[in-house]
């Protein structure tokens, strides 16, 4: 019976990143800064103060930066003040850098290619079937299952040669999540070492990459940064699947110039491509 | 929900074992019971919940007193939460029968004292607590976790086995404690239920909604229709992802490759329609004091035809699940738990009602826009995991009938107001940054009937801030209970005994 049923109702794998996929495009990322880099911050409510998990700064020159690696995509920014901020979106979102999930961008694009260089060097090895650890850093638990959604067949990692496995010795690539839990500082570390080389680490939420709203806290680091090295810092409250999808193929420089997809112009640019204004979706 | 001038200062902790046991002999439950920084000591705090509602206990366990005769021996539900009050307060509660470190990664000095006014300082892991295969005269313990196979979540069960009883199981929470009721010190309520979504991320909504309804009650805020039944609609959306999550997770571990593959389609149709309604796949952002910050994307006919389809496709699988004879034999009489233990304990959600106990916050004491719509109650008697999975069953057919009425009244109501501030006045355009609370003042409980059970939140706030905010899940109330469920094989019901529990560490662990 269950054979059958299999086959009902069409379920369709997606395509992505091979073709576009309409509902990749129209997941939501973290909040961005519109109107290029001279949007002034006057106005009310005032830009500064405005995000409680402390991602927006302004600087001398009024110029509002969101560091989506803080974002929490509670959407209050973008209801207040739709002239300075929108919605990221599409599967994109993950960065080589910490410093290059701050739009506008700070640093030197020159530098962000380097690494980018580094680490497709790195992980040249991987390309075709990779295993991928997750461990859990002190999650809000809503990102275990964004990850578990990789195995439904709607996203269907194994298609992209993908694999999940228990044992840390076989694993190629390790997702973390969560706050970075001091309690998990240890057993984290552990799985880290049991890994063999070449291996890439990817920070997979706003709290694992900078602590989110958990942080400042007696009991997490503000984020896993400071506990293994990441090579990839994907934010989200949580991240969508696509997104997760999308910084698995940035981490082993897969991730090809498709339309829809955020990343598509290079991790030098994560944070450009396209946007969406104001509204939710 | 109580209002402030309910709270009896009892005085005495002396009396707090008399003010349990008497409640509980007369057939209630044990809700919650934890510490907050006083002036005066510890305040220790007893929700006390009853078919006539919960009643808060108050009792002052006076500065300089370092410990207080336990309430565990006489009430078995408060075992845990002695622990708790041990790693947060260092406070002993004498002869307690295992005042091992559960919350709190360390048995030394630095203590999170929730409801104090300094912020806690970082607390390391003692290294003596992390996993070893401690093997003494007659004691054998096999650690599993905190990293296990699979994407999980991070918590400890060893496995010990002590001479020639059976094996028992344990579990250690305090890998993944965040320090959360700390972090709510000095936030403003439109702020702080942010935390309170990401405190049980896949009962986001129940969470937000239990803090913000006693933020209102704190503040005289009426919340409108319409926000209460957008609130309601998320709220049952959430049960639907949550009871389908349970599951797929089933059928994996029944190695029923096609039904756990159609279950997770389900349970994604069911995010993406959450995050085409409001942006968010787990409900984010809608619930804040006052109502909800914004209408729903999908408008009522959108929804309800959504609604329609999944149910049709859902459904379908259902009958064939709870017809696969083979799966159905997997799961009866595995982890047993007798209606009289859940009723002694007060078990929570669907693990109380797979065991006899006829109660859910969404019609015993209701919430939202739950009292004005049908809302039924499913129990079980059997107690093991196919009761828990038939007690969900039933909860899908009833959440898509909620969300149907609220579907049906959101388009009676389509231009309410979606907030309101404290005089009733919608106060739309208005900022969600908390200014609307400014002058708050007061204390309240709260609660909502999350997928996990029921969730109770006590809030204080002082001049608009908030001074302490208790956030009990249904997961940290319940998980305890798995120390008794495990009648046969430890290791192959294990995956079908965790499922059918259906909780979150996370929410366990805060
Ligand atoms: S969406 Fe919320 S968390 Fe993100 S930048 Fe805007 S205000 Fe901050």
């Amino acid at each position: 019976m269950w054979v059958l049923r299999g086959l009902r109702d069409g379920v369709l794998t997606t395509k992505w990143p091979a073709r576009p996929d309409e509902y990749a495009a129209s997941t939501r990322g973290p909040a961005t800064v519109l109107g290029g880099p001279d949007v002034l911050t006057s106005g009310q409510p005032a830009v500064a103060g405005l995000c409680p998990a402390g991602a927006i700064s302004v600087d001398q020159r009024g110029q509002a930066r969101v560091d989506q690696g803080r974002c929490i995509l509670c959407g209050r920014c973008v209801q207040l003040r739709p002239d300075v901020f929108g919605w990221s979106s599409g599967p994109g979102g993950a960065t080589l850098t910490r410093a290059g999930l701050v739009v506008p961008p700070e640093e030197n694009p020159q530098s962000l290619a380097a690494v980018a260089a580094a680490l497709r060097a790195r992980t040249r090895a991987l390309r075709r079937s990779v295993h991928l650890r997750h461990v859990d850093a002190g999650s809000d638990g809503s990102e275990e299952w964004e990850i578990l959604a990789l195995l439904n067949p709607v996203y269907d990692i194994h298609r992209l040669g993908m694999f999940f496995t228990a044992s840390p010795r076989h694993a190629d690539v390790l997702l973390v999540t969560g706050a970075g839990a001091h309690g998990m500082a240890g057993p984290l570390r552990e799985t880290y070492e049991a890994m063999p080389d070449p291996k890439v680490v990817v920070a997979v939420g706003s709290d694992a990459v900078g602590g989110g709203l958990i942080s400042p806290s007696y009991a997490t680091s503000g984020g896993v940064g400071d506990l293994v090295p990441v090579e990839v810092w994907l934010p989200g409250s949580p991240p969508s699947p696509f997104a997760i999808m999308s910084a698995l193929l940035l981490a082993l420089g897969r991730l090809p110039a498709a339309p829809g997809s955020q990343a598509a112009a290079g991790p030098s640019q994560a944070p450009a491509g396209k946007r969406t204004a104001g509204g939710r979706r | 929900m109580t209002a402030a001038a309910e709270y009896e200062l009892a005085g005495s902790v002396t009396s707090l074992r008399d003010r349990v046991t008497g409640h509980i002999e007369a057939g209630g439950r044990l809700a919650d019971l934890f510490g907050t920084v006083h002036e005066a000591g510890l305040l220790i705090t007893a929700q006390l919940a009853g078919p006539d509602g919960i009643t808060t206990v108050d009792v002052i366990l006076p500065a300089g007193q370092a410990s207080y005769p336990a309430v565990t021996p006489v009430a078995g539900s408060a075992f845990w939460y002695e622990r708790e009050i041990h790693d947060m307060f260092g406070v002993v509660p004498e002869g307690h029968p295992r005042l091992e470190p559960l919350l709190r990664p360390a048995s030394g000095p630095g203590l999170p004292l929730p409801g104090g006014d300094g912020a806690p300082g970082r607390i390391d892991p003692d290294p003596r607590l992390l996993p070893s295969h401690a093997v003494g005269p007659g004691l054998f313990t096999i650690p599993h976790g905190p990293v296990r196979s699979g994407v999980t979540e991070s918590i400890e069960y060893l496995v010990e086995t002590p001479g020639e009883d059976i094996a028992h199981l344990n579990m250690r929470l305090f890998y993944k404690h965040r320090g959360i009721e700390a972090r709510y010190a000095g936030m403003r309520p439109a702020d702080a239920v942010l935390l309170a979504e990401r405190t049980e991320g896949v009962a986001s909504v129940a969470h937000a909604i239990a803090f913000c309804q006693a933020v209102e009650q704190i503040s005289g805020t009426p919340v409108p229709w319409r926000a209460a039944l957008i609130r309601t609609l998320h709220a049952e959306l959430e049960r639907l992802a949550c009871h389908l999550d349970v599951v797929v997770r089933l059928a994996d571990g029944a190695g029923l490759a096609v039904a756990t593959a159609r279950f997770g389609w389900h349970k994604e149709q069911v995010l993406r329609l959450t995050g085409q309604i409001c942006g968010s796949r787990f409900g984010r952002g809608v619930v804040t004091p006052g109502g909800v910050t914004a209408a729903p994307q999908l408008d009522p006919a959108g929804i309800l035809a959504a609604l329609r389809q999944l149910e049709r496709q859902l459904s379908a699988d259902l009958k064939l699940l709870m017809g696969t004879a083979s799966f159905l034999d997997r799961l009866r009489r595995t982890g047993p738990f007798p209606p009289a233990r859940a009723a002694e304990h007060g078990a929570l959600g669907p693990v109380g009602r797979a065991s006899g106990i006829v109660d859910d916050a969404r019609q015993s004491r209701p919430y939202a826009a739950y009292g004005s719509l049908r809302t039924t109650v499913s129990s079980r008697d059997e107690g093991d995991a196919l009761a828990r999975l038939e007690v969900r069953v039933d909860e899908i057919a009833g959440a898509f009938h909620l969300l149907r009425q609220a579907a049906d009244e959101l388009s009676e109501a389509d231009s309410g107001p979606l907030h309101a501030d404290r005089t009733g006045a919608d106060f739309t355009g208005a900022d969600f940054t908390g200014a609307d609370f400014t002058g708050a003042d007061g204390r309240a409980v709260s609660w909502a009937e999350a997928p996990q059970g029921e969730v109770l939140y006590d809030v204080r706030i002082e001049s608009g801030r908030i001074t302490r905010c208790r956030s009990r899940s249904a997961s940290f109330h319940n998980l305890v209970l798995m120390h008794e469920v495990f009648a046969g094989d430890i290791l192959t019901d294990f995956p079908f005994i965790e499922a059918s529990f259906g909780l979150s560490v996370a929410g366990a662990a805060r």
